[in-house]
């Protein structure tokens, strides 16, 4: 799952590191009407990305995810729309602290638990900040959501357009410093301690390793990262709605990184990809029904794929390779 | 001799059930020290107990004079307190490099370190080979634990608690479960293990007691039962009632 890290990996990026983000570029040039989709799918994968780091690094089970992702949207969209801050870059900034001590605050409690004690827990959290959103009317709009944002140009000088072309391109910056971070968090002693952490909690105590503080880290970084897809999602949409809180988003990011593959890295690259576009495809051909190609991909995947389709392209190349 | 380890009217219970029951034992500095008894006799609470696993229900436990019995696990491992259990308890899909450097690079206090690569950390790799290779494990480095024979996956055990630099290493039946074959390996690793460390084997084999032993405690139902070097021991009627039954006293 995670063999690539540790003391014996090399940390160069290698060149399939690099397609995901010429593929990105490509999709800017070559399917400019898909440019709002694809702002989209970058902040899910950013999202993604940040449960990857605690779910499938780190071992922690979180069906409460959206919290932080929930919570730096409703920071970046009242800043905005209530105090007139719109600075995208301090924006994010203030999504990430905020998130980041929200992750700290909830993750001291949430961290001391196990299995499915630390599941409804997390799950209660998301709850609890889904239902302060839904009452606090006069900061959040309740359930008529958060209108009003604004969002100046970035640096001064892009501005969000019409056709997303700005938001996307900021996305996929914002993405690829965020992933940059998080490779480089994986690939240091620290990741090789939460590895250790999620394969033998009882030895890594026996070796000497603060557990829970290591874990408390990952999950507040964890928190960062999400409160920044989050504020990115209120910046391009420049409206922030009770959907991105609650089971709901949690659940959903969690179905996205399984389809990807958990641990991976690139799995929260492929998830929300695959998940997103099946979603537009099949909400357009099929508007009643379209959950159920959804399901359906979940339960082939869980039943013939069980790392997720990075897991199934590992399988396949290496039965290609034995076969050669 | 001055002790390194030292336990003071050590109990243990859970509810009616008592597992340890006033034990006093002292293992010395350097010491070579076996800690036998039939099944359920309270050994591997005992283990526990010293690492902090567990926690006693009453008595102190001292690690060079000093009071350790509040210490949580981790404390007690940054004092000097090295471990291997009973049953293996590795990284199973990790690299034998990772189970070791895991360990060193924690004692080294680098293991929370976000920015620079791990494998740059050269001091952790050095550090790792070079016990590696003492061990006979250096050509397996890159092979997943779960991939080695299972008496190599033990001398991993020993690895990973010599990497952490104990002053007082407790040894949960080293050679449990290991193919006659593959013993005499971790019977010769025993032997070349560092004359400073205090060492506490449990060990149910008795050519692997009275082999590496220079002295021995008997704990039967959670209470020492004797204590003594491996001839006055072998010799003991109680042990040998406790070992082989009455009709062979």
């Amino acid at each position: 799952m995670t063999s690539f890290i540790g003391y014996g990996a090399d940390p160069r990026i290698r060149f399939t590191e690099c397609l995901p983000w010429l593929a990105a570029i490509a999709v800017f040039f070559l399917l400019p009407d898909y440019l709002s989709l694809g702002a989209r799918i970058l902040t899910y994968i950013l999202f993604a990305l940040s449960l990857d780091l605690i779910l499938g690094y780190a071992g922690i089970v979180t069906l409460g995810h959206s919290a932080f992702f929930g919570f730096g949207a409703y920071v970046a969209g009242i800043l905005s729309a209530k105090l007139g801050v719109t600075d995208p870059l301090l924006l994010l900034a203030a999504a990430a602290a905020m998130a980041g001590a929200l992750g700290v605050a909830t993750g001291a409690v949430i961290l001391r638990t196990h299995g499915l004690t630390q599941l409804m827990l997390t799950l209660a959290i998301a709850a609890v900040c889904l239902e302060i959103a839904h009452k606090a009317t006069p900061i959040t709009g309740g359930a008529d959501g958060l209108s009003g944002v604004t969002i100046a140009p970035i640096f001064g000088a892009f501005k969000f357009d019409l056709f997303g072309r700005t938001a996307y391109l900021w996305c996929l910056t914002i993405l690829f410093a965020s992933w940059w971070l998080t490779r480089r968090i994986i690939y240091s002693p620290f990741g090789a301690t939460l590895a250790g952490i999620r394969e033998n909690r009882v030895r890594m105590h026996a070796i000497g390793v603060p557990v829970y503080r290591r874990l408390l880290t990952a999950y507040a970084i964890s928190a960062m990262i999400a409160g920044v897809a989050g504020a990115l999602l209120a910046e391009t949409n420049q409206f922030v709605g009770l959907n991105v809180l609650g089971f709901e988003p949690s659940g959903e990011l969690m179905v996205m990184l399984i389809l990807g593959g958990v641990g991976r890295l690139y799995g929260a690259f492929v998830g929300p990809l695959v998940y997103l576009i099946a979603q537009d495809f099949l909400a357009k051909q099929f508007p009643e029904y379209w959950y159920f190609g959804i399901g359906l991909m979940l339960v082939l995947v869980v039943l013939f794929a069980r790392g997720g389709i990075l897991g199934l392209a590992d399988a396949l190349v290496a039965r290609w390779r034995k076969l050669k | 001799m001055s002790a390194v380890l030292e336990t003071r009217s050590l109990c243990k219970s859970f509810g009616a059930l008592v597992v340890a029951e006033n034990i006093n034992f002292r293992l010395e500095v350097g010491a070579r020290h076996a800690l036998i008894g039939p099944n359920g006799a309270g050994k591997t609470t005992f283990v526990n107990m010293l690492t902090g696993l567990l926690a006693p229900s009453a008595g102190q436990v001292l690690l060079g004079g000093e009071d350790i019995t509040r210490l949580a696990q981790e404390a007690r491992v940054k004092r000097g307190i090295g471990r291997t259990f009973q049953i293996n308890t590795l990284f199973r899909d990790m690299s034998v490099l990772d189970n070791v450097a895991l360990g060193v690079a924690e004692r080294q206090g680098v293991s929370r370190r976000l920015w620079r690569a791990a494998s740059r950390h050269r001091q952790v790799r050095e550090e790792t080979f070079a016990l590696l290779d003492m061990l006979g494990l250096a050509d397996d480095a890159s092979k997943r634990v779960v991939d080695l024979p299972y008496g190599k996956q033990r001398l991993v055990e020993i690895a990973i608690a010599l990497g952490l630099k104990p002053r007082v290493l407790l040894l949960d039946e080293p050679a449990a479960g290991v193919p006659s074959l593959e013993s005499g390996m971790i019977l010769q690793v025993l032997d070349r293990l560092p004359e400073e460390i205090a060492i506490l084997i449990i060990e149910h084999d008795m050519d692997v007691v009275f082999r590496f032993a220079r002295a021995i405690t008997v704990l039967v139902d959670g209470q020492v039962l004797c204590e003594g070097p491996p001839a006055e021991i072998a010799s003991d009627p109680r042990v040998r009632r406790v070992y082989l039954g009455e009709q062979h006293e």
